[in-house]
């Protein structure tokens, strides 16, 4: 008897909870709401079906409690009422696999106007490359990291020459302006997240990977390194504003692009090949 | 009926029902048709392969990458080979010999077995030295790694198996009546993994050899 | 059911091998106080070794626990706990229980002790590689708890140790012996389970008794074979990474290391791929879920039925699931990878497989609340324990879709939703069974009874604090808040309510682990000055009861094995006086019972 009723306690507790609770997600800053659609879908589906079957357990357990002078019922199975269940239970499954494959479709299609940026992890910061006027990034490579060139920026390539170095600063985007983030990381695993912007993706040193959205509100946004990275993981935090117009062409004119970074260094003579390159181009 | 026509029969009998359980009363209470060892030998190999395979899985992942480099393959790779060809030639005469009962040319097959498989482990640490003498080493490039890690996994699946050939050894040297069929079955099972791991080698070097 | 399926079943011959010249119940009768305790070669007492190694390094990680949540929510009290500490805590948690803990207690305690007594078997096959298997777990152990006292102390990898950073010097033990032992401890373990696993599968394919087919087994057997096979398929995948990882420390190869520039400093390292680890692992990873999960489904259908006097609903249906689940467990792995910079297209794919196996485990949570239904249920202590075992276990499955789908997982990865969800379902839900079980099965062990009133007491604390402790840490993970941080207090994204939480979360997570303690107080007690329980005191079906001693002697059975005539569940069957048959009764002994025929 009490046994069923701090049961099904526990099972209305959840539900108060659930409806109740002071804690929940922040407020959506990306196009990626539907994600948010997606988890409040699968809460109708699968919080149903745990009331249900827990709620029906303890049901059985007060009307079925042990009495000296009853008999169990024998019944060893019953197919239909399986089959039943199956169908059911796979209907359940379909409803919430076929939305969330809708917009994981999405979620990996970059649209053409994307503006490409990249985010560089590494123990324990961010760092962050805008492509400049010519709308494309420089190549890089790891083996390229110097003191004097933090990014790995190829030294003959002259789309770099005008892309923008954010060296563990903040970052900022332009309002309703799609960005793919290129990401990439020079020593173990990071992942570069916003909780408001819902999407996230792993930074693997040897590979670039990607994700895409578009920024929804203006404001100011942490960023949290979410792939245990070592000992400084927790404190791998950063910021990152999203700008109306007018204050993101601003911030724009105040940053150093990689040809006036390497000209501050004095060293220009490294970069020569790539300005010869832009010549000839 | 085909086997595993039988696997969803076995599987879907109801135990409750009446009928099905005169039939389950008669059953003996062993699923397969094979002995106790040969089934934990099966089960050691499957292992090993899947151990293997895996090791080639991602062997075949990262040859694709352009800094591989193939690694020459020695002469003495080959003898090696054969050495491990011609022991499980002697494997098979001795279980010829072990079937007819004629237990003192399987002694002399055992020890010739064993005296092989350390020639060529030998030849296997010969042809590490040749290689390191030669400057392939194991950090160097990702061919060498898996060369040597190829070479050391398999040795060691030998090693392990030198340990069995002393316990046949054992059986076989001791020719109480009793132990006779016991005698016959260890030799049987050493030789099946013996083939099981010039298999093994088979594989790798080729594997190693068409990259 | 025709009768040609008969032969291939029940086959004839079996072993060549001509029985031996001491009869096998002689062979294991031990000698000395060494070969009866310590080195044995009886199944039981091996199984009670297992479980007490299992036990003693759990408390380590419960401990750990501890010190990690103290951080989280009162720093202050631990000022000792650094955040290198605090990694090398996690770590050490997540893997003694996941591996050196569940794994070994499920499979080596109970698959130990109770096969032998369930498929009617003298003991395993192979007794002597049986011990052998034990004493290697145990050095597994020890070379797992050495490593916290090298210097540089164990790893604080994460107990996924993804490489690049599980060998940098970035990570705590990362550029010492931390790392190393680790890999060392479980490339052991895989060797010992290796040798225990050979005897569980071959002892419940050959060595069963006269009368027990395989559908007749218990559910236990078909969940301890079932994740045994799933082990003999997964653990080479772990071994492989375990060499792998350590040629890569140890002689700089680069089987996962890509070229990185640590601190500044390029390494030697050029080409491997961290994402291929990250496949090996789950590869064995997932599986290793179910590894855990499919005796803990075994076991509970048994103590539900047997407590609710009822025979298992749908029998077949739980076998197929079981066998379906393991299959599928191995198509389903990089569902822990979807955000971890693989092809985004495997996303498609391994979301509908992971979604596929939701059908067939709420298969058996339907069959097990089915079987309760015109049940007469007692709620004994073991029931109990089945009963928090469903509601957690659904719990922790529903959660189980959010992250499976693969889309949800996105905001939801790494944070504390996963950290809910899998405790939920692989720590809550399986721990409960455990406890289920050795309060089912410890009048078996030891002829007496735990005490019940600290047994209930031990139910209501552990079962609802644990609730209290992961129901609300989901939404803890709908905020977004970060698994893995050492401290988290200066975000602004968190409510300062956040905090609170936390310390709900913390104190009530203490209480818990000190209902533990009681626990063990309980069984040390109870095995002296219990209450006698007699023989079959649950009054089940099941073999393991029908010894003529209690607790079983050396070969089991006595002179002459059981015959098997019934299945494990004849409960409640119409006609019959008592409220179940065993199932070494024969037919003519109760006549009067009548089978339904569905």
């Amino acid at each position: 008897m009490l046994v069923a009723f701090i049961l099904f306690l526990v099972i209305v507790g959840s539900i108060v909870f659930h409806f109740w609770t002071p804690w929940w997600w922040t407020e959506v800053a990306s196009n990626w709401g539907n994600i948010d659609d997606t988890i409040i879908l699968t809460f109708w589906v699968t919080g149903a079906v745990f009331v249900a079957v827990c709620l029906f357990m303890s049901y059985c357990v007060w009307r079925f409690r042990y009495k000296e002078d009853r008999r169990a019922d024998y019944e060893p199975e019953s197919p239909r009422l399986e089959w039943f269940l199956t169908i059911l239970t796979t209907i359940g499954v379909c409803a919430l696999l076929a939305p969330g494959l809708i917009v994981w479709n999405k979620y990996v299609t970059v649209p053409e106007d994307a503006v490409d940026i990249e985010v560089m992890g590494q123990q324990w910061y961010w760092n962050y490359r805008l492509p400049g006027p010519d709308g494309k990034l420089g190549l890089t490579d790891l083996r390229n990291i110097t003191e004097d060139n933090p990014f790995g920026m190829n030294l003959d390539d002259p789309n770099g020459l005008d892309d923008i170095l954010i060296e563990a600063d903040d970052l900022h985007i332009l309002l309703g302006q799609s960005v793919k983030v290129n990401l990439r990381s020079i020593d173990v695993l990071h992942d570069f997240y916003v909780p408001q912007f819902r999407a996230k993706m792993d930074m693997v040193p040897g590979t670039v990977t990607y994700y895409w959205f578009t920024p929804t509100r203006t404001g100011d946004f942490e960023i949290l390194c979410m792939e245990y990275c070592g000992t400084g993981h927790y404190a791998m935090k950063g910021r990152v504003l999203v700008d109306n117009e007018e204050d993101y062409k601003e911030w724009l004119s105040e940053q150093i692009n990689f040809e006036e970074y390497m000209a501050s260094l004095n060293k220009t003579e490294l970069i020569q090949l790539a300005l010869n390159n832009k010549e000839t181009d | 009926m085909s086997k595993k026509n039988s696997i969803f029969k076995l599987l879907s009998q109801k135990p409750w029902d009446p009928d099905q359980a005169k039939l389950d009363n008669l059953h003996e209470g062993s699923t397969l048709d094979i002995s106790k060892g040969k089934l934990g030998l099966r089960y050691l190999m499957i292992i090993s392969t899947i151990f293997f395979c895996l090791f080639i899985v991602t062997y075949s992942d990262r040859l694709v990458y352009q800094d591989w480099k193939s690694m020459p393959e020695p002469i003495l790779l080959w003898l090696n080979t054969l050495l491990l060809v011609i022991t499980s030639a002697v494997f098979i005469s001795a279980q010829i010999a072990s079937n007819k009962n004629n237990f003192e040319i399987v002694k002399n097959r055992m020890i010739a077995i064993g005296l092989l498989s350390f020639l060529f482990l030998l030849g296997q640490l010969l042809v590490w030295q040749q290689m390191i003498d030669q400057g392939y080493y194991v950090s160097s490039n990702p061919a060498n790694a898996y060369f040597y890690v190829f070479t050391a996994l398999h040795g060691l699946h030998l090693l392990g198996g030198l340990v069995y050939w002393m316990m046949t050894i054992k059986k076989v040297w001791n020719p109480k009546d009793i132990i006779v069929m016991k005698a016959k079955h260890t030799v049987e099972l050493c030789a099946i993994y013996w083939h099981f791991l010039l298999a093994v080698w088979v594989v790798l070097f080729g594997l190693m050899l068409l990259t | 059911m025709a009768a040609d399926s008969y032969e291939d079943i029940a086959v004839g011959k079996g072993d060549p091998i001509p029985a031996l010249e001491v009869k096998p119940q002689d062979l294991y009768h031990a000698k000395s106080f060494w070969t009866r305790w310590i080195f044995c070669q009886d199944a039981k007492v091996i199984g009670i070794q297992y479980s007490l190694t299992a036990i003693a390094i759990g408390l380590v990680a419960l401990v750990l626990s501890w010190l990690m949540r103290l951080q989280l929510a009162f720093p202050e009290l631990v000022p000792f706990l650094g955040a290198a500490e605090y990694y090398q805590f996690v770590t050490m948690h997540g893997m003694i229980m996941v591996i050196y803990l569940l794994t070994a207690l499920f499979l080596g305690g109970f698959g130990n002790f109770l096969i032998p007594l369930m498929v009617g078997a003298r003991d395993m096959v192979f007794p002597y590689v049986n011990m052998v298997s034990f004493w290697v777990y145990f050095l597994a152990v020890l070379v797992l708890a050495a490593s916290f006292f090298v210097p540089g102390g164990p790893t604080g990898a994460g107990w996924t140790l993804y490489p690049p950073q599980a060998i940098t010097s970035g990570t705590p033990g990362g550029d010492g012996l931390g790392i190393i032992l680790m890999l060392v401890s479980l490339s052991i373990f895989v060797v010992g389970f290796t040798m225990g696993g050979l005897n569980y599968v071959i002892t419940i394919l050959q060595a069963r008794t006269r009368g027990m087919t395989l559908m007749r087994m218990p559910l236990t057997i078909w969940g301890i074979f079932t994740a045994t096979v799933l082990a003999l398929f997964a653990f080479p995948a772990l071994i492989v990474s375990c060499i792998m990882m350590t040629l890569d420390n140890l002689l700089g190869t680069s089987f996962f290391m890509p070229a990185i520039v640590e601190f500044g400093e390029q390494s030697e390292y050029s080409g491997g791929s961290p994402i291929l680890f990250q496949h090996l692992f789950w590869f064995f990873g997932h599986p290793e879920v179910y590894i855990v999960a499919l005796p803990a489904f075994g076991i509970v259908s048994d103590l539900i039925s047997i407590h609710a006097r009822k025979n298992i609903f749908g029998y077949r249906m739980m076998v197929w699931a079981i066998v379906i689940i393991g299959a599928l467990s191995f198509i389903v792995w990089a569902h822990h990878m979807y955000v971890a910079g693989m092809n985004p297209w495997f996303g498609f794919f391994f979301a509908t497989t992971t979604l596929i196996i939701a059908v067939p485990t709420a298969l058996k949570v339907y069959n097990w609340v089915i079987t309760l239904w015109k049940g007469n249920i007692q709620l004994t202590i073991p029931m109990l324990f089945a009963l928090g075992f469903i509601v957690t276990f659904v719990n922790g499955g529903i959660t189980g879709l959010f992250l499976g789908n693969v889309i949800v997982d996105v905001p939801l990865s790494d944070t504390y939703f996963v950290v809910a969800h899998f405790h939920m379902v692989m720590g809550i839900a399986p721990v409960l069974v455990v406890f289920g079980a050795i309060y089912h099965w410890f009048p078996l062990i030891t002829g007496r009874f735990l005490h019940e009133g600290m047994g209930k007491f031990h139910f209501w604390v552990t079962f609802l604090g644990s609730y209290a402790i992961y129901f609300p840490m989901h939404y803890l993970g709908f905020v977004g808040v970060p698994r893995r941080y050492y401290e988290m207090y200066d975000s602004e994204f968190m409510a300062v309510s956040t905090n609170y939480l936390n310390q709900f979360i913390t104190v009530m997570a203490i209480i818990v682990g000190f209902a533990q303690l009681l626990f063990l107080f309980n069984i040390i007690v109870s095995s002296k000055f219990g209450k006698l329980s007699g023989k079959n005191p649950w009054k089940a079906c099941s073999l393991e009861w029908r010894t003529p001693e209690v607790p079983p002697g050396h070969g089991n059975f006595g002179k002459e094995l059981p015959v098997v005539y019934r299945w494990a569940y004849d409960f409640s069957v119409p006609g019959a006086k008592e409220d179940y048959i065993p199932q070494d009764v024969g037919p003519s002994e109760v006549p009067e019972a009548k089978a339904e025929q569905t």
